[in-house]
């Protein structure tokens, strides 16, 4: 058989992945591999720096369903991959890295750009490989496809030395996988099934929380479906926007530390969760001992380790979400649609009495609430909407309707500022033909910003929307909430030009500063279609998120304004013979 | 509360391994008291019996398997399974009370290892019980020197078998 090298075998691996797109930077150690990729029907965009491919990919990955791909280099290329390898690990993003390493015979001398990839990523990913033999290039790339996608997804890196790479081999196809260790489950148990629905026929105050697991496996109907069925209210998690769809009368939204009051309650009252697809975080349950305090929990997720790891799951089923949506579903067979009219009541009574709001006055600055919903409007709804990390993440959450899967993306575990711009660019490069829209902070997009270069390098016309509120905003919110507005580090105090910036990049610049330059600008926007466009909104500062449940604090008590906390009696049960 | 759980943990055999199973329980927080590990029966596999403290053992138990190069987890009842471990001692021995010390090691199945002017050697092998016992007679006469190997586990085959058997092992 023809020799060939590494590299090449590495390259080809990637498109019999049916790899697309890939998201890098190149350096010494990835030499190699850059040059047979020069050829690949492969597309690569070079980012500004390897933390923005990697969230690239992540973006990508999200948007398309498939494995998001990056590329860098030893030693600061690779270390600068860490914080996207940890995002898509804690939220399960599909990702496979290529990290170019020293020549085998530098590896442990503190050679030049060496630094110890496969044991700094351990934690951060799901698995990882360093490949000594060019023999073995083709088997680890298809093994870290097979785990990054199966299962609970997530991402996986393979460190590759340039000697491996330059190394010649015969072995260009990959052996059948055998990974004795790896067995993910997605069958679940046909008696936990039988078990769940009859929890669900006789409960009087279900809820169906619902997470990111559903998106990733693609179960949004099922949901539906059995929403419908057992006429169950649902929740979702902020990873679970799009799990189902806001606008039909059953949703209550998002839940927790900033959910709808109506979503929380609904959970904290509830006599059974119907958990699917969710990992209990803490931005959730708030005390976890106080969390849903008169619930019986049935709890599905694909990850064994997610069941019990929190909160006790009285019905434990492992299986991945949409067959174990199915089992219900069938299980559930042609059953009466059960009477809720009362739970269903007292939940429209919170919702009626307790709405998201703000104020916007026509004179007065913009409420970057107002931005979302006019971004809304103006879009019909009609876009993959990012966001970063912070207030104005919350806001885009609560104040966007989010009626299908795969079109909010965000960094929802680790909480990853500068996620928005690299993951927007991403998003678009996959899903070319959609409308990419950014929510970010100035705080955050300061982070990243440099991948506008990027999106106008490469022509990806993302769109972003910079709530500008001269601030890190939600650790301001902290600040004056629980430290006496005491301000220590969180007024950016710069006074940066955002439309001269990015047009300094090639993107066009725009701004709006009342009210009523909002929706003309969002038009202004979205009528140009060659370049990225940015968008800059001079937002009211003092702007907080509410509904809040203050960390580590009970969900009995939500904040609903600065200085309103509606509080529940924790063993108190709405009384379900009420009248509408 | 912190108590004491014995895994025997079948692994592939390759670099790297040891060192994912220690961040493991390290990043979720959880005591390793030993880890002892070794080729197992089938080549390419070697088996790690983990000695770890933890609250409850269910998430140690997922977590690892999470681990792709974890094949099989069980766990060790200490009374349904065979524990070993082996203690290097160094013990002061002038000649004066060399027959006392000497006397003690030979109840014990302790075997001389190394005889000096000063102190003697020995090698101990027993469950961690039969180990601490033996340190805590001969520790009046001075322990100059200890080392042990950290506990490697079996599963009986016959369950409920007599305490008496490990008593004697």
């Amino acid at each position: 058989m023809t020799k060939r090298t590494g590299a090449e075998v590495l390259i080809t691996s990637l498109e019999s992945e049916g790899v697309d797109i890939v998201f890098g930077v190149p350096g010494g150690a990835i030499l190699p591999a850059y040059d047979p990729l020069y050829d690949s029907p492969i597309r690569h965009i070079l980012a500004r720096h390897e933390q923005g491919a990697g969230h690239m990919a992540e973006g990508y990955a999200w948007a398309t369903g498939k494995v998001g791909v990056c590329i860098a280099t030893s030693g600061p290329g690779a270390t600068n991959l860490v914080t996207p390898l940890a995002d898509a690990l804690i939220d399960s993003v599909p990702l496979v890295a290529i990290t170019g390493q020293v020549a085998t015979r530098s590896v442990g001398n503190d050679a030049f750009q060496e630094a110890y990839t496969v044991g700094i990523t351990m934690s951060a990913t799901k698995h990882n490989y360093f490949v000594t033999n060019p023999d073995d290039i083709a088997d680890a790339v298809h093994e870290a496809f097979h785990i990054a996608a199966t299962g609970r997804p997530g991402p996986v890196l393979i460190d590759i030395p340039k000697d491996v790479l330059a190394g010649l081999t015969t072995n260009h196809t990959p052996q059948e996988i055998h990974l004795p260790g790896y067995k993910p489950k997605s069958e679940g148990h046909y008696r936990k099934a039988k078990e769940a629905v009859s929890l669900i026929a006789s409960a009087t105050r279900p809820v169906l929380y619902v997470g990111g697991g559903i998106i990733k496996a693609g179960a949004h109907e099922e949901v539906r479906r059995l929403a419908e069925a057992a006429n169950l209210p649902v929740v979702t998690t902020l990873m679970g926007r799009g799990a189902f769809p806001d606008h039909h009368p059953l949703a209550l939204g998002m839940s927790g530390m900033h959910g709808t009051y109506t979503a929380t309650t609904a959970i904290q009252k509830a006599d059974l969760l119907i958990a699917i697809g969710v990992r209990f975080d803490d931005r959730v349950t708030g005390d976890p001992a106080s969390f849903a305090p008169h619930a019986k929990v049935i709890h599905a997720d694909i990850d064994p380790a997610e069941i019990g790891k929190v909160r006790k799951a009285d019905v434990p089923i492992v299986g991945d979400a949409r067959r174990v949506l199915g089992q219900l579903l069938d299980e559930w067979g042609d059953r009466e649609v059960p009477d809720r009219t009362s739970w269903l009541t007292v939940l429209d009574g919170w919702r009626r009495e307790y709405p998201l709001h703000y104020d916007q006055q026509p004179d007065g600055p913009i409420k970057p609430q107002y931005v979302i919903e006019e971004l809304y409007r103006l879009t019909g709804g009609d876009a993959i909407l990012v966001s970063g990390v912070g207030q104005h993440q919350m806001w885009a959450s609560q104040f966007w309707k989010f009626d299908e899967p795969r079109r909010w993306i965000n960094s929802g575990g680790l909480g990853t500022m500068g996620f928005a711009v690299p993951a927007a660019v991403g998003a678009k490069a996959g899903m070319p033909d959609e409308l990419v829209y950014a929510i970010d902070g100035d705080g955050c997009f300061q982070m990243t910003l440099q991948e506008l270069i990027t999106a106008a390098t490469e022509q990806i016309p993302v769109k972003i929307a910079i709530m500008n509120n001269g601030a890190h905003g939600m650790v301001k919110q902290w600040q004056e909430l629980f430290y006496s507005g005491r301000f220590s580090a969180t007024l950016l105090g710069d006074k940066v030009d955002y439309v001269q910036l990015v047009e300094g990049m090639g993107c066009v610049g725009l701004r709006a500063q009342t009210p009523e330059e909002v929706a003309p600008v969002i038009e202004k926007s979205l009528a140009i279609d060659d370049r990225p466009v940015v968008v800059e909104f001079v937002v009211d500062p003092d702007e907080m998120v509410f509904p809040m449940v203050r960390a580590g604090g009970t969900n009995d008590e939500v904040m609903i304004g600065p200085d309103t906390i509606v509080k529940q009696d924790p063993n108190g049960i709405p009384r379900l013979d009420m009248q509408p | 509360m912190q108590i004491q759980h014995t895994l025997s943990v079948l692994v592939e055999d390759r670099p790297g391994v040891l060192a994912r199973v220690s961040l493991l329980l390290a990043r979720r927080g959880f005591n390793i008291h030993s880890l002892a590990v070794g080729p197992a029966r089938d080549d390419g596999t070697a088996l790690m019996t983990i000695v770890v403290e933890a609250p409850e053992l269910e998430q140690v138990k997922k977590q690892l398997h999470k681990l792709i190069n974890v094949v099989k987890i069980a766990e060790l009842d200490p009374e349904q399974s065979l524990e070993r471990e082996i203690m290097i001692v160094r013990v002061s021995a002038p000649s004066s009370r060399r027959g006392e010390v000497l006397e003690v090691a030979a109840i014990f199945k302790a075997i001389a290892v190394d005889v000096g002017p000063a102190t003697i050697a020995f090698q101990v092998t027993g469950d961690s019980t039969k180990l601490r016992d033996f340190l805590n007679l001969v520790r009046p006469y001075g322990i100059t020197d200890l080392v042990t190997s950290g506990r490697i586990a079996m599963a009986r085959e016959v369950k409920n078998n007599s305490a008496s058997l490990r008593a004697i092992g």
